[in-house]
């Protein structure tokens, strides 16, 4: 399956490989530098790139390409998936993902990439598996392995691997018991020039931190359940259980992990939490164009709409942008034209709004499309969709467990056209 | 002692000093002395005796393999440490031995005999890893060793080291393709291993090394299905897509009644909901009868298939979504395949590599399925900031959706693309245009208008790109366009992309006829600037000049003459080609013979206009989700997807001997031979006929398997319903199993000769019976293991869904006629459960799943389906408004009206003139002692958007006499007050109507099915529910929905749990759904639930339903 993989920073070289099976030289990547260069934009360069003896599939992701080599037929998105397991899982290692970190702990690097692929098919991915094998480093623990010589790595076969729960470990023992969920959705939208939704979907997530002793059985049960007609599982939750019941049944994976994800489609009816007031204009023969914005909040169920941002691509054409903020700040980059607007929270009764000019290039004509606005905001203990945890029940083990929850909503790709 | 110690000191000391070079300087070392000093003091290390020291080497070694620098120099000193007893420095030294073995490949020997002990150790990690790393090592000579090791490992009692030695196979496959035969007899083996564990990589190995194989698969393919659900992740993708291979040759086609089908009987499947029932699918497919071909029957294999993979579209892993979609896609019936649509759909918010190969899929996809995806059109819309690839595949796929009813919608969102920034995605935006208009003849002129709309814009890319699509449009029919072609050869003056140029001028060549004036002079310009005209373009130049010469040599002899000449001497030879062959084709002369005659023919013979079509027909002759299907080429090792067989091959291959000594084989072969479908219940392990006998018999592997998914609730049901108080969920899953069964039974027998049914269902039951002492003994047995460890009891699990079925139906016989008991919820795992802090106030919900109950009142088959819909007063919208119920309010008091009191209802009738306004229904009584004339409405005073319908004057009111009339008010959804003044011939009062909520709706029906899904979709704000205690007079169904239709102007839904009341309208102006259910709890709690698009609405709804409920 896998052959090769290669780890190719922003600046195009290769600074880590790793092989499964026999060696693939280096060059092999100059295909791939070819279709970078094609590309315009880092995000354009192909997934999968046929060479005449490999294929090069590459994800991007914190700047760093990871380029795997495939020999043969494999389903794409099999290679696509494993891959961003492999940045996720150097993420929950080293905190970030980035060059460096992974230059400073090359060594646990190649331990992980070792076990995580074995000839090419991936053996454990599951990262509390992971972590019984090579222990993620810390200073502290650095610090211990130098004066008493022990090791990083385990000497055991994780008890994960052979049981019917492969994601937890057995003999978990806390202190305080504790299990948080955090529901937090993701509003995808996108406005037309007059305000009307053209597309509003929900995507939510149900991100868990389990530190509970033992192992034991929990059950989340929703309020309204039928909210949940596009879901995806972590392997923990029993599906036959939900489908019967709608309930959530599961023996979570001990720490942080994502329970599940929902998408609430297109077709119901998606509230909208802010609205824009917009009058971007520019006239034919004028070196100004008019920039005039105002946000205000819509259907947020009385909950304040905070951490707005507001950013733009304006058209080439703009020099320089002179705007007034009545709240935030604003800044222009003139050499990628991106106008960002930091906002704040919205105060309902004085509307934040950014009016101002903008300065053309001297008799450059009227740019032909107007800027579509992003829109980033945030409004806590909410989920648009209305989705309500009822309870959450603990059986299998003997103690009282401190529980909460919390709920969240954000923009997605929460777009206005303008 | 102090020496080494000074030693150790020494070396610590420089290692540190070089570890920043070793790890942060790639670029250095280019010095090959230095180099070798390096290599020296490594060596040094490696070979010292503390663990510590050779650790650090180890770990810059493995930095220097890392960053791709040779290393293999250090080899001898390395494999000498293979045998350390520091397991990190061991793993370090298979990383290095893995990697530079095969170049050393004589020194790598000296490590074998390492890992040969490594394979005996008691610790099945080493094992495991010890086998790893010699099948890793590329050398040829140990072949002979590796087979064996393999084999052995095989055979080994820890899953773990078998899964290794699974994913051994096809590394030595590949090393020696020779042991191929050897090597299946180890994968046979394998694939018949029972722990998921090794499920995956087996088959991993399978399609490595004999994917041909087939033959392999039979025995355990029923196993691979049930096993499914819980074998990791990467392992399903890769079981899936063999199986599907699988699946193609075995089966038959499901779809080879297609053409037979019509067309609007898959529409009502695709919105179809994940928990729609499959068996009853599978029915209305092998119920509806074909005419001519014998009826086509899944094989119960090909639905197993089917149904384990369903819940896997549920998968984090895109990878494993996308393999259950492919499955479907190409196995499917019809019918079912809509159900991956919104699996697919939600992948889009992923990462972008993600969403890219699953847009090209999705492409594929439309171009058969078009329906499948439209209703989730918009999510396919394109946000500024996608990368410019997927926003093509996103047009793509935008483009196959578009149809008659959504182009409007589609080309709408297509006018805003083109405006955007991103140049190559509006010249991909233009092309989608064009194909829009060629598809779909409706909208092509408007296409087309737009299209001549961009040849004046300002950017040249998007203006030639224009011409280009609009060239083809043209094609279609040029006498209709003539202005368009002019407009076009004014453009040449312009553009400058040599594409559209060459566009233009073919058009302008190709109709001349049309522009008769035009045509010569943009050869005249043309010929001008011959020489400076990219090559395409002077291969159109001389093409025009041909064809005008053909039709108008009068004018353009002497141009073409000029453009051939300049033709003759250019640099590209085929343009000097061309124009020799031209001159000869079109100037007579002596030598050119009879050819000439035909040039007319051969230059302005009518063409047939280009089909625009998708890039991405055709492309599902390639298994869907592949590497080869993405690229559009076969890659290497890709295993075509069969086509299906004629005829099915024999299914008995399928089955496995069973042990006959195991009780429960017996049975379940009885049942087997019994019904042939054996699909009725989705309890655990029932699936395959054969299979779940199996799993019993192998009681250790079995139970690790089934218990991943079987809830904890075994022990205690079972003992619960031993005792006979059985919870009331219980009792319920019970009976939708019986009620499915009987309706499988019910259309079973319509088929086959007409038995009769008394006698077929008391054979039944006489079955049933005899399975109940067996299961009963077998519980007994199991029991005494399930109360300990309820959680690995899938075989209790199992048996007692057995029990618990047989049970019901005999109790079933005993209540014949009588009703439903009262209902005695006990609290389920009431003895273990550990209430834990109550997240929000809460009321013990029933379970949510609604199950009809009818099936209880009565007692054999025929009545049981009839009482499904007969059994409870199911009121419809004309029993509803009785108009005596109707409350009556007071609009003008007799003493305030000078003796004319009014009083007004809501009749509820449908107010003819206007279907949007409420029928108000009002009765004058005049009580004065005079008479009343010209009793009339004036001065009406509304809410803007309102409103009235004025009631016909009434002209004259005796005294002591009463009128009625009525009038309509249209209150636009809101209950704002209508404000008139009613005039008789002296007075005029002021007065005002403000319906009560309930009344600005009208009653709609819907089955319960509609009910489902509009509730569904009216979720989240538009729902509001509200707890309640029910009066006591209110405690039954009847008062219930009097009570509520009393309220509000709701008509009743058909409903089959008798514990909900569900009520349908709409308001009366916008046509809004207005939802209601009560939902009545033990005790006289009630939950009502209103859902509605207008919250106001919805929130009035609910206190007044409330109130009429609790008084």
């Amino acid at each position: 399956m896998i052959h090769s993989l290669f780890l190719v920073n922003a600046s195009g070289d290769i600074f880590l490989e790793k092989h499964w099976k026999s060696v693939v030289s280096r060059s092999v990547c100059d295909y791939f530098f070819e279709a970078q260069e094609r590309a315009t934009e880092p995000e354009n360069v192909p997934p999968v790139i046929p060479t005449p003896h490999h294929y090069l599939i590459s994800v991007l992701r914190h700047r760093i390409y990871f380029v795997a080599v495939i020999q043969s037929e494999v389903p794409p998105l099999f290679v696509i998936e494993f891959l961003h397991r492999v940045v996720d899982t150097f993420q929950d290692y080293f905190g970030v993902c980035t060059e460096a970190a992974i230059k400073d702990n090359v060594v646990v690097v190649y331990e992980l990439l070792e076990e995580m692929l074995d000839n090419g098919f991936p053996l454990a991915t599951e990262s509390n598996i992971l972590k019984e094998l090579i222990k993620p480093p810390t200073i502290l623990r650095t610090m211990v392995n130098t004066i008493t010589g022990s090791t990083n790595v385990g000497e055991q076969l994780p008890t994960g691997q052979l049981s019917v729960v492969p994601w937890r470990r057995t003999g978990v023992k806390y202190t305080n018991n504790e299990a948080y969920f955090d529901v937090v959705e993701e509003i995808d939208a996108i406005i037309d020039k007059s305000g009307s939704t053209i597309t509003a979907e929900i995507q939510g997530v149900i991100d868990a931190c389990v530190k509970l002793t033992g192992m034991p059985d929990l059950t989340l049960s929703f309020m309204n359940p039928r909210l949940l007609d596009d879901v995806s599982f972590h392997p923990c939750v029993r599906f036959k259980r939900w489908e019967a019941e709608r309930i959530l049944s599961f023996i979570p994976p001990d720490g942080n992990f994502r329970l599940l994800s929902y998408h609430v489609s297109s077709q119901n009816l998606v509230a909208i939490p802010v609205y824009v007031k917009h009058n971007i204009s520019f006239r034919e023969g004028s070196s100004q164009g008019r920039f005039d914005l105002t946000l205000g909040p819509k259907q947020t169920m009385g909950k304040a709409v905070e951490a707005v941002l507001v950013s733009s691509q304006l058209p080439r054409g703009v020099l320089n942008a002179n705007l007034n903020a009545s709240q935030g700040t604003y800044t222009f980059d003139p050499v990628t034209k991106m106008l960002t607007w930091d906002v704040g929270k919205i105060n309902p009764q004085k509307l934040p709004s950014l009016k101002g000019t903008m300065s053309l290039q001297a008799g450059a004509s009227k740019p032909d499309e107007n800027p579509t606005i992003n829109i980033q905001f945030k409004t806590q203990q909410m989920a648009i969709s209305g989705l309500k945890v009822n309870r959450l029940d603990m059986y299998g083990e003997k103690y009282k467990p401190f529980k909460g929850i919390k709920y969240m909503t954000k923009a997605g790709k929460f777009q206005v056209r303008t | 002692m102090s020496a080494s110690s000074a030693f150790n000191d020494e070396k610590g000391g420089s290692s540190s000093v070089g570890e920043p070079e070793y790890g942060h300087d790639p670029a250095s070392g280019g010095i090959f002395s230095s180099d070798y000093k390096r290599h020296d003091d490594l060596k040094e290390m490696l070979d010292s005796n503390k663990d510590s020291l050779k650790l650090e080497a180890m770990k810059r070694i493995v930095a220097m393999i890392a960053r791709g620098k040779n290393a293999s120099d250090l080899f001898p000193a390395v494999v000498k440490n293979v045998a350390c007893k520091n397991i990190e420095v061991k793993k370090l030294v298979y990383v290095y031995l893995v990697r530079y073995a095969e170049e050393q490949q004589d020194l790598a020997l000296l490590s074998i005999s390492t890992f040969q002990r490594g394979l005996k150790d008691p610790n099945q990690l080493i094992r495991a890893s010890a086998l790893r790393v010699l099948s890793s090592i590329r050398v040829t000579i140990i072949v002979p060793i590796m087979m064996l090791a393999i084999k052995e490992a095989a055979s080994d009692m820890s899953p773990y080291v078998r899964k290794t030695a699974a994913h051994a196979i096809p590394k030595l496959y590949s090393l020696d393709p020779e042991q191929k035969d050897q090597l299946i007899e180890v994968i046979e083996k394998l694939l018949a291993d029972k722990t998921t564990l090794v499920a995956g990589s087996v088959v991993m190995a399978f399609e490595e090394v004999c994917p041909e194989r087939i033959d392999l698969i039979h025995k355990n393919y029923r196993k691979l299905c049930n096993l499914l659900i819980d074998v990791e992740e990467w392992g399903q993708v890769v079981i899936i897509n063999m199986l599907t291979r699988y699946a193609r040759t075995q089966f038959l086609n499901p779809n080879m009644n297609e053409s037979l089908l019509e067309e609007g009987n898959d529409k009502t499947f695709y919105g179809s909901d994940d928990d729609e029932d499959e068996e009853e699918e599978e029915e209305k497919k092998s119920e509806a009868p074909m005419p001519k071909r014998k009826p086509y029957v899944m094989d119960p294999d090909h639905r197993l298939l089917l149904r384990n993979t369903k819940p896997l579209l549920q998968s984090r892993n895109a990878a494993v979504v996308m393999a259950v979609a492919q499955l479907y896609f190409h196995l499917a019936p019809k019918v079912e395949v809509g159900v991956i649509a919104k699996a697919l759909v939600r992948l889009l918010r992923s990462h972008s590599e993600v969403q890219y190969v699953v847009l090209q899929n999705v492409a594929s996809m439309t171009i058969k399925r078009r329906g499948m995806f439209e209703p989730y059109l918009k999510s396919f819309y394109i946000r500024s900031t996608d990368p410019t690839q997927i926003k093509v595949l996103k047009l793509e796929v935008l483009t196959n959706l578009a149809n008659e009813t959504n182009i409007s919608t589609i080309l709408r969102e297509f006018q805003t693309y083109i405006k955007s920034m991103d140049k190559d995605f509006v010249a991909a935006t233009i092309q989608a245009i064009g194909r829009c208009a060629t598809n779909i003849g409706e909208v092509r002129d408007t296409c087309l208008n737009g299209l001549v709309q961009l040849l004046s814009n300002r950017d040249e890319l998007v203006v030639a790109e224009s011409v280009v699509v609009i060239k083809k449009l043209l094609q279609m029919q040029p006498e209709k366009h003539s202005d368009i072609i002019k407009h076009m050869a004014k453009l040449t003056d312009n553009i400058q992309v040599p594409m559209a140029r060459a566009s233009i001028l073919w058009l302008i060549g190709e109709y001349c006829e049309h522009v008769p004036k035009i045509a010569p002079d943009v050869l005249r310009k043309m010929a001008k600037s011959f020489t400076n005209e990219e090559d395409i373009v002077k291969l159109q130049i001389i093409n025009l000049a041909a064809k005008l010469y053909l039709t108008n040599s009068k004018q353009t002899k002497l141009l073409t003459q000029y453009v051939l000449n300049l033709a003759k001497y250019d640099q590209n030879y085929d343009i000097r080609d061309r124009a020799r062959f031209i001159r000869q084709l079109i100037v007579p002369t002596e030598k050119s013979g009879a050819l000439s005659k035909y040039a007319k023919k051969l230059f302005l013979a009518l063409k047939p206009a280009p089909v625009l079509e998708s890039p991405f027909k055709d492309r599902d002759h390639f298994q869907l989700g592949s590497l080869s299907h993405l690229l559009n080429a076969k890659a290497g090792g890709y295993q075509e997807l069969p086509d299906w067989p004629e005829a099915a091959p024999d299914p008995s291959v399928r089955n496995v001997e069973v042990p006959e000594w195991t009780k429960c084989s017996s049975r379940e072969k009885r049942k087997e031979k019994k019904v042939e479908k054996p699909f009725y219940s989705d309890s655990e392990g029932e699936s395959g006929p054969t299979e779940s006998a199996d799993s019993e018999s192998d009681s250790a592997s079995g139970s690790e398997i089934g218990s991943g998914v079987v809830g904890s609730v075994s022990g205690t049901a079972s003992e619960e319903s031993e005792e006979g108080s059985e919870s009331e969920e219980e009792e319920e899953e019970e009976e939708e199993d019986e009620k499915d069964k009987k309706m499988t039974m019910k259309k079973e027998l319509k088929k086959p000769v007409q038995e009769s049914e008394s006698e077929q269902s008391s054979e039944e039951e006489e079955e049933r019976k005899h399975e109940r002492k067996k299961s009963k003994a077998r519980k007994s047995d199991s029991e005494s293991e399930s109360d300990e460890d309820e959680d690995s009891e899938s075989e209790s699990s199992q048996s007692e869904s057995e029990d618990s079925e047989s049970e019901a139906e005999v109790k079933k016989k005993k209540k014949a006629a009588q009703s439903k008991p009262p209902s005695k919820p006990v609290k389920k795992e009431s003895k273990k459960e550990m209430s834990l802090l109550d997240l929000d106030d809460f009321e013990p919900a029933p379970s949510p799943q609604v199950t009809p109950l009818n099936s209880f009142l009565s007692n054999s088959l025929a009545t049981d389906l009839e009482g499904l819909s007969l059994s409870d007063a199911v009121l419809s919208p004309a029993t509803l408004s009785p108009c005596s119920a109707l409350k009556s309010y007071e609009l003008l008091h007799r003493i305030r009206g000078e003796g004319l009191s009014v009083e007004y209802c809501f009749s509820r009738q449908p107010f003819s003139p206007d279907a949007n306004m409420v029928a108000v229904q009002m009765q004058f009584t005049n009580n004065a002692t005079s008479e009343t004339k010209n009793l009339h409405m004036e001065e009406v005073k509304l809410q803007s958007g309102m409103r009235v319908k004025e009631f016909p004057e009434i002209e004259l009111l005796p005294a002591g006499e009463t009128a009625t009339a009525v009038m309509g008010i249209d209150f636009c959804d809101s209950t704002q007050a209508a404000n008139f003044q009613l005039c008789t011939h002296t007075r005029k009062f002021f007065v005002s109507i403000q319906p009560p909520v309930g009344e600005l709706m009208r009653p709609v029906f819907l089955t319960e099915n509609e009910f489902k899904k509009e509730q569904g979709q009216l979720m989240g704000m538009n729902e509001l529910s509200e707890k309640l205690t029910l009066d006591a007079e209110c405690r039954n169904e009847h008062a219930i929905v009097q009570r509520v239709t009393a309220a509000a102007n709701l008509s009743r839904v058909p409903c089959g749990s008798d514990r909900e009341c569900r009520f349908a309208g709409r308001t009366v102006t916008s046509g809004s759904l207005v939802l209601a259910t009560v939902a009545t709890k033990e005790e006289a709690a009630a939950q009502l639930t209103v859902n509605c698009e207008k919250m106001v609405i919805g929130t009035m709804l609910v206190k007044d339903v409330l109130l009429a409920l609790t008084q």
